[in-house]
């Protein structure tokens, strides 16, 4: 096996990247679908607002996710508030 | 009863109008009553395709509104029998196409066709919509690529929830995988995907293989659907879809297990 083919024997080929890419995003896609948890991001752009209205917190403190636990679905929200000193 | 088949992918360009006038077409050569009908509202080009475009008078939407009948906007096809085109209208107002008007053409073209193809615009707004509203089984085209191959999966999430039959809880469109464009030789170098890689993200029945095809191009340029081509690649594979469709058995060719029929002789 010359220098060449030992690189290219270890470079995955394109298609194998294509498929694993597009298993990944079509199974995510389906997940949002099915749920109908679509509506996720509007969501989270309303609860931080009414959040805001006690604790000042930034964009990327609030966390929303749905995961699946058997057939049952489960809506997880996580607030990260800021340090007691930071506060007003 | 009639079928209505809607002809589909999301993504544009991947060959949806190729597929509905060859499948029309083979439809008709075998004998069966078949209208395809151009839902591409302002982007009329079904015609074309068919070679009929100077014959076009009243359009799909001329008869929505009443301006003509259906008899009228009819077009038989010169080559074959009982076959017909409704042409789309060049009007800019995609509105037009209403769910109730489309729902009444279908209904009086019904009383006459064993089959109904219809012609999907790309995307998944209003006019894609309306194509698939009705049907009750759909071909969904797909290129062995990326971006066809999700906006696919899209259009078989709106299938599956957006459709009368999803609608109403009947039992739902029947989905066929049909992938166009293919070129064993790339798929046999691993530079694009398999059928079966597609077939295995979308977890959709394969109806068939269109190779990637010089013919295609030629029979557009002269107006003929390419399955009056019988002694084109592309031709024979959209024929052989047409036969499954219908029922039969018939082993998809260039292609079985990861290896193309081209690899198969040569062996490599
Ligand atoms: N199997 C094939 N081999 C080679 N060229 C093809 C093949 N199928 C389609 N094409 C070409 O691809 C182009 C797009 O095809 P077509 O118009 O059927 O796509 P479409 O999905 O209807 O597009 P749109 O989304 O704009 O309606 C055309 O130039 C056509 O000749
Ligand atoms: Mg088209």
């Amino acid at each position: 096996m010359s220098f060449f083919d030992y690189f290219r024997a270890n470079k995955k080929k394109s298609a194998v990247v294509a498929k694993e890419r597009l298993q990944i995003i079509v199974a995510h896609e389906r997940g949002l679908r099915h749920s109908n948890f679509d509506f996720l991001p509007k969501l989270q752009q309303e609860l931080l607002a009414v959040v805001r209205k006690y604790v000042q917190i930034e964009d990327d403190q609030i966390k929303i996710s749905v995961e699946k636990d058997g057939d049952c679905e489960v809506l997880e929200l996580n607030i990260a508030l800021p340090e007691v000193d930071d506060r007003p | 009863m009639s079928r209505i088949i809607v002809v589909t992918s999301g993504k544009g360009g991947v060959g949806k109008t190729t597929t509905s006038a060859a499948f029309a077409t083979g439809l008709a050569l075998r004998g069966h009553s078949t209208v395809v009908i151009d839902f591409d509202v302002g982007l009329r080009n079904l015609d074309l395709i068919m070679g009929c475009e100077r014959r076009v008078v009243y359009d799909f939407i001329n008869v929505i509104n009443g301006e003509g009948n259906l008899n009228q906007a009819l077009i038989k096809d010169k080559r074959v029998e009982n076959l017909y085109v409704l042409p789309a209208s060049q009007t800019r107002d995609k509105d037009a196409l209403t769910l109730k008007g489309v729902e009444q053409v279908l209904a009086a073209l019904s009383e006459r066709f064993e089959f109904i193809v219809c012609d999907s615009p790309a995307g998944i707004e209003h006019g894609a919509l309306m194509a698939m509203h009705f049907a009750d089984e759909a071909i969904i085209v797909t290129n062995p690529e990326v971006s066809s191959v999700r906006d696919s999966d899209r259009i078989i999430g709106l299938l599956s929830s957006k459709t009368r039959r999803a609608i109403q809880g009947d039992t739902p469109v029947r989905e066929h995988l049909l992938l166009t464009r293919y070129v064993p030789r790339r798929v046999q170098s691993g530079d694009m995907l398999s059928a079966q890689d597609v077939q295995e993200i979308l977890a959709i029945p394969l109806i068939g293989i269109i190779p990637e095809s010089t013919a295609v191009l030629q029979a557009s340029n002269a107006g003929e659907p390419i399955t009056l081509d019988s002694d084109t690649d592309a031709g024979q594979a959209y024929l052989d879809v047409v036969a499954r469709f219908l029922g039969e058995d018939r082993p998809i060719r260039m292609f079985s297990g990861k290896k193309g029929l081209f690899s198969r002789l040569f062996g490599n």
